[in-house]
């Protein structure tokens, strides 16, 4: 059984943000209108957050995209009540948006606060809804929702190997993120599998884990920057 | 109505006072009930808003994700421990002077419970999709806990407040100065008879002890709701005590506030007498220690672990955003009921009623200080710190909850006597014997030789 991971290289990151532009066109992400995004409800399952360090002209800006860490002791799936999000046997954090009941406790209890509400009906311009992806439901009005490092694009990869009667491959299946990134800072795969990347820089000395100390066990690594 | 008057003045002096309200209404009671009223369906119109367009109605957002319904939801849940437990508590330890206060004790907590207990439904995304917690039940979550704990707590306060009534029910019944086949049905076929009353009291007996570990555990499990997520100054192993302490403690300030409004308004000053002002503000000042010892625990030991996350938390309230909050919480909760309820004077109607008034609403904003800034400071740290403004909507359902219990209870007094009358007439009869008897049975007994 895979255990889905990723391994984001810091330093490879220029923080332009194609994996949040990605993500949110492929997994039909509402967008969110400006006074409302300004009250801090603007949704962006994989998400750039920036660092800056220091006074003019002595600065440092830093980058991490924030993906869901896929935690392996994943506290939102503890104390949803209705079992709406809940660990799939490879590792990945689901949500049942039909059974979620919008209570938002799942949300409080993520430590890395990856989880966006639905305040209102979800909506999109024009010229987005023209291609919204007819592989990932749509959200309603009310539920919690979350990044899923795109499981539908999983579950074609796996329909694909099987009618090619051969075993599924690295590259068969990335999520949208890791598929943009220009230059290759997001790499994903099966964390248990030798023959993947993801096996190896999860072991790199520069490695680590958000919040390891609170044992939640997450599936993305990051590379912290050598300088 | 004037033969309702004659039936009235027929029965013996308590009931005459006591059951009084039922037949008469004065318009000052219209006027209150109908502002009331306006302001109860205003809530309503405001929630109807909200579930037409979403919780976007709401002031709430990432990752503010709870606010004032879920302060209100802790709240009035807290207040709910004003009778059931009080007033469990002191008919187990044969405190005769509960016999004035008991039944508007009770009748606080079976209305609250249900004012409380909508909150979070209030405060869902999907409120059609209640069921799914029946339909989906996961036990792992304190939510669950929650739903079971409120629903054991709803049911046997409903039955305590209940049974204990049956024999005054039966006096209106007998009495039938109101809707005879209303308290026909409520009366139950209760008679009075010896053998009923030892039935009764067995029951009532038992009831005490059985609901006081409910009232327990209901405030402990809404603790837990916070304490058992990874959250700063939420995670915090005394949540469950002093979530029960802070919650006796408005029970307490409520129950004052409604006895001296209830004796002003009912002319009960023969009932609720000097000496239960004087006991229950000994009681509320307790119970000021009690939470200043609880609140200085629990601020103490985060600030000398002194974790960044948890000092984000803890700045924010102590002189961050949220300083003012948190000091009028202090004044609200310690400062001004401690200074009013030391003084033997102030443990009068009305040092109680500030002080009550105060309490109410430091309690209120200690749920405030406990659920908003730990909201809006998450763990991780390179999100921005957000902001939380209670929208229209919110404040709207916030006064409704209010209003709407306030009428509710000033309903049941019409209905059903807020003090209960077999219980003062059993004082009379048996109680001050059985007192001297008791007290006498302390002492120690005469050895053969002194005889």
């Amino acid at each position: 059984m895979p255990r889905w991971g990723m391994v984001i290289d810091l330093d490879r990151c220029t923080g332009c943000a194609a994996c949040e532009v990605a993500c949110k066109s492929e997994n039909n992400i509402a967008t969110v209108r400006p006074d409302q995004a300004d009250m801090g409800r603007a949704m962006s399952w994989m998400k750039v957050e920036t660092k800056i360090e220091g006074d003019f002209p002595d600065t440092r800006l830093s980058f991490a995209p924030r993906p869901c860490m896929q935690c392996d002791n994943p506290p939102c799936v503890k104390v949803c009540p209705v079992s709406a999000t809940y660990l799939s046997p490879e590792g990945i954090v689901g949500q049942i948006y039909p059974r979620c009941i919008g209570c938002r406790y799942c949300a409080n209890a993520c430590p890395y606060t990856a989880k966006y509400f639905n305040w209102f009906a979800p909506a999109w311009p024009d010229s987005e809804r023209a291609h919204l992806d007819p592989d990932v439901s749509v959200r309603p009005r009310g539920v919690m929702e979350k990044c899923t490092f795109c499981d539908h694009r999983l579950q074609q990869a796996k329909e694909n190997a099987r009618a090619a009667g051969r075993p599924l491959r690295e590259s068969d299946f990335q999520p949208a993120c890791a598929d943009a990134c220009p230059t290759r800072a997001i790499v994903f795969g099966d964390l248990d599998n030798p023959a993947h990347r993801v096996s190896t820089l999860k072991n790199d000395p520069r490695a680590t884990r958000l919040m390891e100390s609170l044992g939640t066990e997450p599936k993305v690594y990051y590379l912290t920057q050598k300088a | 109505m004037d033969d309702a008057e004659t039936k009235l003045r027929a029965l013996p002096e308590d009931a005459r006072t006591l059951l009084r309200p039922l037949i008469h209404t004065t318009w000052r009671f219209y006027l209150a009930a109908s502002l009331l009223g306006a302001v109860t369906l205003w809530g309503i119109g405001a929630y109807v808003l909200q579930f037409r367009h979403g919780l976007g109605e709401t002031g709430l957002n990432r990752p503010e994700y709870w606010g004032i319904y879920i302060i209100d939801f802790v709240f009035f849940i807290g207040i709910s421990h004003a009778g059931t437990l009080i007033s469990a508590i002191l008919r187990i330890s044969k405190a005769e002077w509960r016999r004035a206060i008991t039944r508007s004790a009770e009748f606080i907590t079976v209305l609250v419970i249900g004012f409380g207990a909508i909150q979070p439904i209030v405060d869902l995304g999907r409120p059609d999709r209640l069921l799914n917690i029946f339909a989906h039940a996961h036990l792992r979550s304190p939510l669950l806990w929650d739903v079971m704990s409120i629903c054991f707590y709803l049911t046997a306060s409903t039955i305590y407040l209940y049974l204990p009534m049956l024999p005054d029910l039966a006096i209106i019944r007998d009495a039938e100065i109101k809707a005879p086949r209303f308290y026909r049905f409520l009366a139950a076929g209760y008679r009075d008879t010896p053998e009923q009353r030892r039935r009764l009291e067995k029951v009532i007996g038992v009831l005490a002890i059985v609901v006081i570990p409910i009232a327990v555990s209901v405030h402990t499990v809404i603790g837990w709701i916070f304490a058992m997520t990874l959250r700063p100054m939420w995670h915090s192993t005394i949540f469950g005590p002093y979530f029960v302490v802070g919650a006796i403690y408005s029970g307490i300030a409520a129950l004052l506030v409604a006895m001296v409004i209830l004796r002003r308004v009912y002319h009960l000053e023969r009932y609720f007498k000097p000496v239960h002002f004087d006991y229950m503000g000994r009681l509320l000042l307790l119970f000021s220690l009690l939470w200043l010892y609880f609140t200085f625990a629990e601020y103490l030991t985060a600030f000398y672990g002194s974790e960044p996350a948890e000092m984000r938390t803890f700045w924010a309230r102590i002189s961050g955003p949220f300083a003012v909050p948190f000091w009028l919480m202090a004044f609200c909760c310690f400062v001004l009921p401690f200074a009013l309820m030391c003084r033997k004077a102030m443990r009068a109607p009305t040092g109680t009623l500030i002080a009550g008034i105060a309490v109410v609403i430091g309690m209120w904003l200690e749920r405030f200080n406990i659920v908003v800034p730990t909201s809006v400071n998450p763990r991780f740290d390179l999100e921005p710190v957000a902001h939380y403004f209670p929208s229209g909507v919110e404040l709207s359902i916030l006064a409704a909850t209010f209003s709407g219990f306030i009428l509710l209870y000033m309903v049941a007094t019409k209905f059903f006597p807020i003090i209960s009358i077999w219980e003062i007439r059993e004082g009379r009869e048996v109680s001050v014997r059985e007192v001297a008897e008791r007290v006498a049975d302390y002492l120690p007994t005469e050895s053969a030789e002194a005889a």
